[in-house]
């Protein structure tokens, strides 16, 4: 087993529990111990960055000093949440690029007793970690029950592959590693380009309308290449495209049904963990149909019933057939 | 220095440039020059004055007029670097019959005035530079140059546009030329391109008549398929390995018939020539017209070399050219002067993974679309998509790419708008398509270009302002499917705009050739950060390198288009011709002696020498330097543990003192240490 | 910052103060790291990578413009800060290397403090969040939603009832609030110390 510090933020308590199920079902059989940090606090997603530049870095900071307090001799520490992560990895980079801000920060966390020194912790995603220490060769071993048949698009979103500050990830627009970690469990993967496009972020709460133009975009392009489902690992980006996909398709007047996954959920039944522990059912665009389809049980979907609703605007055009690219099959040039 | 040596032996003058305001706008010359009457006296000065152009004529015959009615012995120079003017203040020693190695050349410009904005310090500094000059060159010796034979043949490394036309230069000139060329033909890649702008004649057209020149001339020795190895020798008398690959055909028995490429059966993607978008046999040329007209056969590929069957080539040759038994062959070349003009490589686009090329089949390099807009290229000619048969209805050219870009290379490529520009005509004019530029600014800045510009804008291409975002394929409505989907800020309009089109082409950039930097080091000469290689002055002399007899000319000095090149390759051929006309070269006396007495053998300063001019005895178990390769810089005088290596120019004395001098420590005075320390 | 620089500001077309002309500094200066705003050559690949351009009035490029021709007020009241989603696009191609989220930040904590901009619905949405995460430590989904929606979406609230009785139901989330952390007084020292020293 190898200790890693470990920061769930509030989404796994709340909204993502599927997210904070799956993660511990299969970081057990992978040689992870997490040790859940005492005491962290919000890391204040991208809202208090709007408001209140050195409040909010210290909101972070508290987090990174009580982790390298609490570290014992571990120097990783882990994010399952995308936004957590960029957060954790934000404040350690400025304040270590910064002098004069990292100060400022330490000053602000002196009242309450506490000290980080920028550099002393290496904040990695989950994935990262999966990808890059357990590695492919240890997943595959675990799996017992391949996904074969299973057709999915992996879905990034922005904050793991940009801004990146630590080069963890293998690119910023189009990364392979949970492309190449969701064949390793036998799932057919397609080749997503919005992979790591906006899940509409915090638009759902301030702007609806670019919001759903955000999620039909992802939703309609998965459709299209026939995914059974989207695997995500952020729970912003599964609330997003699980939650809203049904207003969205009332916004549309589109009729998507595309189940939203994490990506530990999908680790955990090829590792062959019963669905239930893995937080299936907890999806609000069920993903029971997809995942019957491998022969793999999970809760019936309560139908739930889209309150219509006067379409705003002119209609949108109806979902669209793809086009198959006709290659050569040289395009490997120099 | 002690006291009792007070009495000067020397009689020094010294000399303060104001250089226009480049040095006076910081430094107070005037309070220097009468500092340096006032102060250093007792270290021999008896003239110091400043002038507003040391080195204009005047102030030439200001310092010739002292040397003779002051019977000056020494002269210290505060002006700009000794790479701009040393040579003018030596010469004018010279005129008036001073040895010009007891003239000294201190800079006051690029290291006080260019660099400080305080101008007391900086004038403080300015005092302290001259005093540690004037402690120098007492201890300077007269010195003469060494006189060596220039060797009159000269080595060309590469045979692109910017090597062939050096290379006829000289040759026309009359003087022996070593032509190196690491593919089968040369050409380089204008031999690639379909049309030139801003004139477009085709490419080929204008080329391959030089190309046949070189083939034919007789004062030309071309080496294709061939590498440079390593570089002895120095300016006049270089030694240069080449390493001659085995082209695994007789050349003196080929007649070029081309019956071995057509029963060859081994295709391979040819993935130089044709960008990929073509293929060639595993014995080929690499285009009809080649120079020389010999195939090679591919050992990588052809069948006999990796089953060890086949030999299609041999059975069919109808002169017994092939021979599988070729080796490499090693040889050595004695040249008097080097030119590179080694090229560029293209950048590779799929670095942007936001272009998609690689991932996009019809996203496509400027190279490749260079080959399938050529006639003789793999469509014949004809503008389609990958799929080898559909014109395109709408086209997207960006600039820019992997240019002017702190993520990739933060230079202009400098061709890519003309290229851009010269495409949309091509795709206008062949296909009819509607043509889009996305550019970040247009630059059109030589002859003839601006109205090239005019006309692409009056044939209809549609200008967008605005570096593109994204290339991608995923529609958002039904207009954009089956599209590629330029997605660009109009930034003229200021919004965000989603251009669907069929075909992208990328104007990717201009890169040093992957190996630059190792070049670089074979022929000893530097190369920026970039890989670009260094000229001795990016203004005033272009094409010469700080490595004396070792030229560069075309894009291995940076990117640039066709008559730029030919400019450089001329400009590096006349450089060349002048020093052969005047047979022989007069080497700086500036040198390192090893004292054989004092050498321990430990060869530390074999290894240091950046010019390789230091041998080894092992017989005697002594270091020697070779004064003709030695450049004088004194690393391996620093580095001698035993301190048996002496340089000419540079001795202790002359480095000690004028360390001294710089500290003021030889005034003995207490008010002449600066009031304020120059903030470095 | 105790007091926006300028009180009243010039009317859009109006002549520009000269204090204002050191407005794009002021946001360099209010970004941590190095923003390399300066460095920006108006090439708009901000804009064209936004995943939200639509929505905003000025696209990122011309903000950008508009900073170094000082006009304060019309950069304070546009909504494009607050438009922006932090997916990073931009930031990673930007071909100056500009580190453009984060100034999209300083942007956003500066419109607020103007008091002539910002978004309401943005700049609430943060104010509700934090409010929260300031009295429990943590965030609390489910009554930031239902608060900010009923505010501000009122009249989609009925789209809205399938999801929420989901995110109840089937997510398992709790409606009340989360258990304040054990160190609140200390985060809230922490906080107002923190506040003390952007004020500097």
């Amino acid at each position: 087993m190898t200790d890693y510090l470990y920061y769930p933020g509030c989404s796994m308590e709340s909204s993502a529990k599927a997210y904070e199920a799956s993660v511990e079902a299969v970081c057990g059989p992978l040689g992870i111990n997490l040790k859940e940090i005492d005491d962290w606090n919000c890391c204040g997603a991208t809202e208090y960055l709007s408001l209140d530049t050195t409040p909010a870095y210290s909101l972070i900071a508290r987090n990174l000093a009580l982790a390298e307090e609490q570290a014992n001799g571990t120097r990783t520490l882990l994010a399952a949440c995308s936004a957590c992560y960029l957060n954790l990895s934000k404040a350690d980079h400025y304040m270590h690029e910064d002098k004069a801000f990292g100060k400022k920060i330490n000053e602000a966390l002196a009242a309450g007793g506490l000290h980080y020194d920028p550099g002393q912790l290496v904040i990695r995603h989950l994935l990262d970690v999966m990808f890059n220490e357990v590695g492919l060769d240890k997943i595959k071993e675990k799996v017992v029950k391949p996904l074969t048949g299973l057709r999915v698009a992996s879905y990034i979103g922005c904050m793991v592959p940009r801004p990146d500050y630590n080069k963890h990830v293998s690119d910023t627009e189009h990364p392979y590693e949970l492309d190449d970690l969701l064949k390793a469990l036998g799932a057919e993967v397609i080749d997503f380009p919005l992979k790591t496009a906006c899940c509409g972020g915090h638009m759902t709460q301030i702007g609806p309308d670019t919001a759903f133009e955000l999620i039909r975009r992802l939703i309609s392009a998965a459709d299209e290449y026939k995914a059974d489902a989207l695997v995500a690992l952020c729970p912003m980006c599964q609330m997003n495209l699980d939650a809203f996909q049904g207003q969205m398709n009332g916004y549309f007047h589109t009729n998507y049904h595309i189940p939203i996954l994490f990506f530990t959920q999908l680790m955990g039944i090829a590792f062959g963990k019963n669905p239930e522990d893995l937080g299936f059912g907890s999806e609000l665009v069920s993903a029971h149909e997809a995942m019957k389809r491998i022969g793999i049980q999970t809760p019936e979907p309560v139908p739930a019933k889209p309150v219509a609703k006067k379409p705003t605007g002119l209609p949108m055009p109806p979902p669209r057939v793809r086009a198959v690219q006709q290659t050569t099959g040289n395009e490997e040039a120099s | 220095m002690s006291a009792e040596e007070k009495k000067p032996k020397e009689r020094v003058g010294v000399y303060v440039c104001h250089c226009g305001t480049n040095i006076a706008g910081v430094v107070n010359v005037g309070e220097v020059s009468k500092w340096a009457s006032d102060n250093l006296s007792d270290e021999g000065v008896v003239v110091a004055r400043d002038y507003k152009f040391m080195c204009s004529s005047l102030g030439q015959e200001l310092i010739q007029k002292d040397i003779k009615e002051q019977k000056l012995t020494r002269v210290v120079v505060a002006a700009c670097s000794p790479h701009l003017h040393e040579k003018t203040f030596r010469n004018a020693c010279k005129g008036a019959d001073l040895n010009p190695y007891l003239c000294e050349l201190v800079s006051i410009r690029e290291q006080d005035s260019w660099v400080h904005t305080d101008k007391i310090a900086a004038t403080e500094k300015a005092k302290a530079i001259i005093s540690g000059g004037v402690a120098r060159v007492i201890h300077h010796e007269p010195l003469e140059p060494l006189h060596v034979p220039i060797h009159p043949a000269t080595l060309i490394v590469g045979g692109g546009i910017a090597g062939i036309q050096a290379a006829l230069e000289i040759a026309d000139a009359g003087f022996p030329v070593y032509l190196v060329e690491r593919e089968p033909s040369i050409g380089g890649h204008m031999a690639q391109f379909d049309k030139t702008f801003p004139t477009l004649d085709c490419s080929a057209c204008i080329l391959t008549p030089k190309m046949v020149d070189v083939g034919n001339h007789k004062n030309i020795t071309m080496l294709t398929y061939s590498e440079v190895q390593k570089v002895d020798g120095y300016v006049g008398n270089f030694a240069v390995t080449i390493k001659k690959r085995a082209r695994y055909i007789k050349t003196e028995d080929c007649t070029g018939c081309g019956i071995c490429w057509e029963k060859c059966p081994k295709k391979v993607i040819d993935d130089h020539f044709e960008a990929g978008l073509g293929y060639r046999k595993a014995v080929y040329t690499p285009f009809p017209q080649a120079v020389p007209k010999y195939p090679v056969i591919d050992d990588i590929n052809c069948t006999y070399f990796v089953k060890g069957t086949c030999k299609a080539c041999e059975k069919f040759c109808p002169t017994n050219a092939i021979d599988f038994n070729q080796k490499d062959e090693i040889l050595t070349v004695e040249v008097g002067n080097i030119i590179l003009a080694t090229g560029w490589d293209l950048f590779d686009a799929r670095r942007v993974p936001n272009y998609g090329y690689g991932r996009l089949a019809n996203v496509f390099t400027n190279m490749e679309f260079e080959r399938l807009s050529n006639s003789a290229g793999p469509t014949g000619g004809n503008i389609v998509l990958r799929d080898g048969k559909t014109t395109p209805k709408s086209v997207g050219i960006v600039h820019c790419v992997g240019s002017r870009d702190k993520n990739y290379n933060n230079y202009c490529s400098a061709i890519c708008c003309m290229q851009s520009l010269k495409f949309a005509h091509l795709v206008h004019e062949k296909t009819g398509a509607t043509v889009y530029n996305f550019y970040i600014d247009i630059r059109t800045p030589a002859k003839a270009y601006d109205e090239f510009y005019q006309r692409i804008i009056e044939e209809g291409t549609l200008f967008v302002r605005g570096k593109v975002a994204e290339i991608t394929d995923a529609a958002r409505n039904p207009g954009e499917e089956g599209k590629l989907i330029v997605q660009v800020e109009d930034t003229l309009v200021g919004k965000q705009r989603r251009i669907p089109v069929d075909m992208v082409i990328l104007s990717a950039g201009l890169e040093p050739r992957y190996d630059s930097k190792a070049l670089a080091k074979t022929f000893g000469i530097s190369c920026s950060a970039d890989g670009w290689f260094i000229e001795r002055h990016p203004k005033l002399d272009p094409v010469a390198t700080m490595t004396e007899g070792v030229y560069i000319a075309g894009c291995v000095q940076g990117p640039k288009d066709i008559p730029a090149s030919v400019v450089q390759g001329a400009a590096a051929a006349a450089r060349i011709l002048g020093k052969i006309q005047q047979k022989e070269i007069a080497l700086e006396p500036v040198r390192a002696t090893i004292n054989e007495e004092q050498c321990s053998g430990c060869r530390i300063c074999n290894t240091l020498c950046p010019f390789n001019a230091i041998l080894f005895h092992e017989d005697r178990m002594v270091s020697e330097v070779n004064p003709a390769l030695c450049q004088g810089c004194g690393t391996c005088v620093a580095a001698c543990p035993a301190g048996a290596i002496a340089g000419t120019g540079f001795s202790n004395e002359q480095i000690l003192s004028q360390i001294d001098g710089l500290l003021l420590l030889n005034l003995n005075k207490k008010e002449a240490v600066p009031a304020v320390l120059p903030q470095v | 910052m105790t007091e926006p620089v300028i009180v009243s500001d010039p009317p859009s077309a109006g002549p520009v103060k000269h204090e204002d002309l050191k407005l794009l500094q002021e946001v360099i200066l209010r970004t941590p790291g190095d923003p390399g705003l300066e460095m920006c050559i108006q090439c708009g690949t901000c804009g064209g990578s936004c995943p939200s351009a639509s929505a905003m009035d000025h696209t990122p490029r011309a903000i950008f413009a508009m900073l170094r021709a000082g006009m304060r007020e019309d950069v304070m009241k546009s909504n494009t800060p607050w438009m922006c989603v932090s997916c990073y696009y931009c930031t990673v191609r930007c071909p100056q290397e500009i580190h453009i989220t984060d100034v999209m930040y300083t942007l956003k904590n500066m419109s607020l403090e103007s008091k002539v901009g910002g978004n309401s619905t943005a700049s609430d949405f943060s104010k509700t969040f934090i409010s929260l995460v300031e009295n429990y430590g943590r965030s609390f989904e489910i009554g930031l939603a239902g608060f900010h929606n009923v505010k501000h979406f009122i009249t989609r609230l009925p789209s809205m009832t399938p999801m929420a009785i989901g995110m109840l139901t089937k997510k398992g989330m709790s409606p009340f609030p989360p258990k304040r952390i054990k160190g609140m007084d200390q985060l809230k020292k922490i906080l107002k110390r923190a506040k003390e020293l952007e004020a500097v």
